[in-house]
């Protein structure tokens, strides 16, 4: 086993990654990467809260992350690495620390600036175009919020096609 | 003949929030059962982001005036941001994992404080759950 997804969710750890995912993909860990979560004790034992306690976490800056991907990516286990935005999922694709196959962009909620391209896919101009130049890098990029979902491609998601 | 007094809706006590239509429906269920609904406010969270969440009931609970928020799952955007609402409220009560014997139990006990009935009533909803058949 390996990552078995690399998701893009800007609620993080929530019920869809823990159960909706964590279910069917028999999850033993999640790498959270986020800057604001590594850095505060208090964050990381909210997420940690939520999650089974056979499942376990790890919290990592970015620049820990992209230095630990191969790692985890060796890891015996079936784990999800999370960012809570693009431009973090960027990072660790551009980071060179692992190659990263796929991108599921599982939930970017509605904000000032975003408009709706799905249920659960909002986007700045900005984020539209990062995720294009995402797709550049390498990894194939859906949006699929469970796993039970079609995977919609990126193309399809930027037009707000979700049929 | 006397006239009839229109009956007047009883202050709400509590925040009820998850997933999809979770808390419309529960509260649905409270009403038909108890006509107490009205004790309990809905909140639906399905394209808010976690910080959009923590102010909708932050929201919610200061117009309601209340301090008791029921949830549907320990890992669900809406037990994480409430979790981080009673960061600051000492006085605040969060039960995650509330099912319907939770909130009939709570809407009945309005002779307790709203924290303590929220207590009697996540223990109701826990020992409510039962496995019947199959050699359960």
């Amino acid at each position: 086993m390996t990552l078995l997804l690399y998701r893009i969710d800007d609620r993080l750890i929530h019920g869809q990654v823990v159960v909706g995912w964590g279910q069917p993909l028999g999850l033993k860990f999640i790498v959270l990467v986020d800057d604001t979560v590594a850095e505060s004790d208090w964050e990381q034992e909210l997420y940690r809260m939520g999650v089974p306690p056979e499942m376990e976490v790890f919290f990592l800056s970015t620049a820990d992350a992209i230095k630990a991907l191969s790692t985890y990516q060796s890891d015996k286990r079936p784990g999800l690495l999370l960012t809570g935005d693009i431009a973090t999922m960027r990072k660790l694709v551009d980071g060179g620390g692992a190659t990263i196959p796929t991108v599921n962009v599982g939930g970017i909620h509605s904000k000032p600036g975003r408009s709706q391209k799905m249920r659960y896919v909002f986007l700045t101009p900005e984020e539209e175009h990062e995720l294009r130049e995402l797709a550049t890098r390498g990894p194939i990029v859906t949006a699929q919020d469970v796993p039970s979902a079609r995977p919609v491609p990126l193309s399809d998601l930027l037009e707000g096609d979700e049929s | 003949m006397t006239e009839e007094k229109p009956a007047t809706a009883p202050a709400p006590r509590a925040i009820v929030a998850g997933h999809g239509d979770f808390a419309a429906g529960l509260i649905s269920a409270v009403q038909q059962i108890t006509g107490r609904g009205d004790q309990l406010v809905p909140v639906a969270v399905q394209k808010l982001s976690v910080a959009d969440i923590e102010a909708l009931l932050r929201e919610k609970m200061v117009a309601a005036g209340v301090n008791v928020i029921f949830t549907d799952l320990q890992a669900g955007s809406c037990t994480m941001a409430s979790r981080r609402i009673l960061r600051g409220m000492d006085d605040a009560v969060l039960i995650a994992g509330a099912n319907l014997p939770t909130l009939l139990d709570f809407v009945f006990a309005e002779g307790k404080s709203p924290s303590d009935a929220a207590r009697h009533a996540a223990e109701r909803g826990r020992a409510a759950i039962s496995v019947h058949g199959a050699g359960a």
